[in-house]
């Protein structure tokens, strides 16, 4: 374990402290009326929820169930993060765009929505022309406007493979037999006060189960946004991949500015079973908040996956470059004998953010593998922290894990601080940590510019070296954007 | 080409350059030699425009502009390069891709298009055989785990490919056995033309037995206390910087 906190100032400092405040770029907030909820939580909301969703009683059950076990619960304070509580009485748990009908078509959709995603240089109709391009990579959008997903693409191709895609209310209504078989049986609604907080009162997310020996005829994605202001979002995302199916699913978030700081708290679960295989992207970029800590998402997420089935094997790959504070361990509990789970992450934290992220591999199976490769990025005066867990449990018979934590520090008022927790309970698995802290030099950068390059790519051409072992494992339309992504939070910031 | 007068520098609070002058013509070779400290790295670092190299005093005009004024990035664009004496590690990016984004920077400010991935691989390729440069030093990491001959060759290379007008070599020998020192100083050689000039910054007398300077300058105490042909690097070898240092 390794800690480097605050280094003294050097002289290069007060350029870079200049360098760093720059100003987000997807701040903008979309004037679409919203049917809210009043802010307040008690059963009577929970019921009003479900009964909107028009959702089937065994939803309502497991809502209410969740609801009692969290009035029971402590937020959780041992995370290496500060932030002002939330005060859950104060937040609207349930925000509509106002549309008469279901869009039968993206041209139903409310144009200001479009535009908002084409701001962001997301969009669907261009996604869905170059979709009918031949050999044009196909990517599945299910894309969720704060609470209800307003557009729903490729549905047909999708259909033709028997894979289901869509939108959780819309599962639990055609779909409730999967719903109610998997739903809470990877993160069980008292898992954690979050889990048990967004089991209560989720309002949507996507589902998808790949159909046996199915390989996914494209890389499936969800766009993310919070927009009505007070909203705290409470996604739920469900995975099934049956025996011998294959599924890449991308994920990927922004958020317009806001001054109120704003709760997410979303489950994912993922379940794989024999011999399949599930890729699970993310690239997060909500508003991290000002140079003060004022605004910025809460990101206090449960994503878990279970490797169920023999040979299954379950892939997490992240870049978060944004919120204002980070609760995420990515996690794989590896059921299946010869399962494999795998963590890929990159954690830039710039400003005031602090993040509290890493992953649990849980080899509970024989000849379970897993891999962990971490690297944090701190700047400006955020914090940055891995938390890792590596639990072999006395059946996992050469079981092994490697991981591997770097974290690369820019100017000297940030913190990278690494907890990695072992715990071995049988004598033939081989667990290897490793970890290195490093600073982007002033030789680094000087050698750049002196062949000509500017500070700005420099520092991207720097970091996403320092990122390439994870960012290699990002499907190719979301690598560029990642590397994008790292270049804008990071620019400048070397000391 | 490049006209430094009176030169003063400083790094911190602790001044190094006290009163350079140094004319260099198109097409010139000039070897700067001197003791340790004497500020043979520091003027390499000034030229090239490192941040914390500070000119309290005189002037540096490259081709009629100010020098001084300009960023190390935009130096750079406009032509000048330094081989390092320590060329840095920069893990996870290869050093093809380095490359050509470094050529792409500099034909971008020039106003020239970019080039595509096979056009900077024929360019590249051509001037690595120049440096009998192994091909797989082209792909891995820029200076990771390269041998100190490979750092230096690597350094040549990226000159060779950039195509610089003043070229700044700083004590490009250094750690070099004789076999890897022909082999730079024939890449060098071979980059000498009548629109190049370069300053060869050196310890020994030995690399200039390959790249034969116009002129020889002693540098010492932060000053330029002699100058003169090629011979007068003999004489140094022979003598040592003794008496000049003395004086």
């Amino acid at each position: 374990m390794e800690e480097l906190d605050r280094k003294p100032k050097t002289s290069d400092d007060d350029h870079v402290d200049e360098l760093l405040n720059r100003d987000y770029e997807a701040g903008f907030v979309t004037d679409i009326e919203s049917e809210s909820l009043p802010p307040g939580l008690d059963e009577g909301v929970i019921r009003e929820i479900s009964k909107r969703k028009e959702e089937p009683e065994f939803m309502l059950e497991f809502r209410l169930n969740a609801f009692r076990e969290w009035q029971k619960m402590q937020e959780p304070e041992w995370a290496h993060v500060n932030y002002e509580k939330v005060d859950y009485q104060s937040i609207s748990y349930y925000s509509a765009p106002k549309l008469n009908d279901g869009p039968k078509s993206l041209d139903e959709v409310d144009p200001e929505l479009l535009a908002t995603y084409e701001k962001l240089g997301i969009s669907l109709k261009e996604q869905e022309v170059l979709a009918g391009v031949q050999g044009a990579p196909k990517v599945a959008v299910d894309a969720v406007f704060d609470s209800v997903s307003v557009a729903t693409t490729f549905k047909e191709t999708l259909n033709e493979a028997g894979v289901i895609f869509c939108p959780i209310s819309e599962a639990c209504r055609e779909h409730p037999e999967l719903v109610q078989k998997y739903l809470g049986t990877v993160v069980p609604t008292g898992d954690n006060f979050f889990a048990a907080l967004n089991s209560a009162v989720f309002s949507d997310g996507s589902f998808v189960y790949i159909p046996e020996g199915v390989r996914c005829p494209m890389e499936l994605s969800t766009y993310f946004r919070i927009n009505a202001a007070n909203t705290g979002q409470f996604e739920r995302t469900i995975i099934i991949a049956d025996k011998g199916s294959y599924v890449s699913y991308l994920e990927g978030c922004t958020a317009p500015m806001r001054d109120e700081n704003q709760l997410h708290a979303a489950v994912v679960e993922l379940v794989a079973l024999d011999d399949a295989e599930i890729k699970y992207s993310t690239v997060q970029n909500w508003y991290p908040g000002d140079e003060n800590g004022k605004g910025g998402i809460y990101n206090f997420v449960t994503k878990r996956a279970d490797c169920r089935g023999v040979n299954s094997k379950v892939s997490w790959t992240q870049v978060e470059t944004g919120s204002a504070i980070t609760w995420k361990y990515p996690s794989c509990i590896l059921t299946g004998d010869n399962s494999v789970g795998e963590f890929y992450s990159v954690a830039v934290t710039n400003k005031r953010q602090e993040a509290d992220t890493g992953t649990k591999m849980i080899h509970v199976g024989k000849n379970t593998r897993s891999t962990v490769i971490s690297k944090g990025i701190s700047a400006g005066r955020s914090n940055n922290s891995y938390r890792g867990l590596i639990k072999i449990l006395p059946n996992a018979e050469g079981a092994r894990n490697y991981t591997q934590c770097d974290s690369l520090l820019m100017g000297d008022q940030c913190g990278a601080h690494t907890f990695p927790y072992i715990e071995g309970k049988n004598p033939s698995a081989q667990v290897e940590h490793e970890a290195t802290t490093s600073k982007i030099s002033e030789d680094q950068l000087f050698y750049c510019l002196q062949r000509g390059l500017s500070e700005e790519d420099a520092v991207g051409l720097i970091v996403n070296g320092f990122c390439k072992e994870v960012m290699k494992n990002l499907p190719m339309e979301f690598a560029v954007e990642a590397q994008k992504l790292l270049g804008i939070s990071l620019e400048g910031s070397v000391g | 080409m490049l006209k430094i007068e009176n030169l003063h520098a400083s790094v911190g609070d602790k001044a190094i350059l006290k009163g350079i002058n140094l004319e260099v013509k198109p097409g010139e070779v000039h070897a700067i030699m001197g003791p340790n400290g004497s500020g043979k790295s520091t003027l390499s670092y000034v030229l090239a425009g490192r941040d914390g190299y500070e000119v309290t005093d005189g002037s540096v005009t490259y081709n009629g502009e100010d020098l001084i004024e300009k960023d190390a990035d935009e130096r750079a664009c406009d032509g000048i390069y330094l081989a390092f004496q320590y060329p840095v590690e920069i893990p996870g990016v290869s050093n093809s891709y380095f490359l050509r984004a470094a050529v792409n920077a500099q034909r971008k400010h020039r106003g020239e298009d970019e080039l595509d991935a096979m056009g900077f691989l024929k360019l590249a390729r051509e001037k690595a055989k120049l440096l009998e440069l192994p091909d797989n030093l082209m792909h891995r990491p820029v200076n990771v785990g390269f041998s100190g001959g490979e750092k230096k060759r690597n350094e040549i290379f990226h000159m060779a490919v950039l195509e610089p007008q003043l070229c700044l070599l700083d004590e490009t020998d250094s750690g070099l056995d004789i076999d890897a020192l022909k082999t730079v100083a024939n890449g060098v050689n071979s980059l000498r033309s009548p629109d190049r000039a370069m300053i060869v910054v050196t310890h020994y007398q030995r690399l200039l037995d390959y790249i034969v300077p116009d002129q020889v300058h002693v540098l010492s105490g932060g000053k330029i206390v002699k100058s003169g042909d090629k011979d007068l690097a003999k004489q140094l070898e022979a003598e040592g910087y003794g008496d000049l240092v003395a004086a």
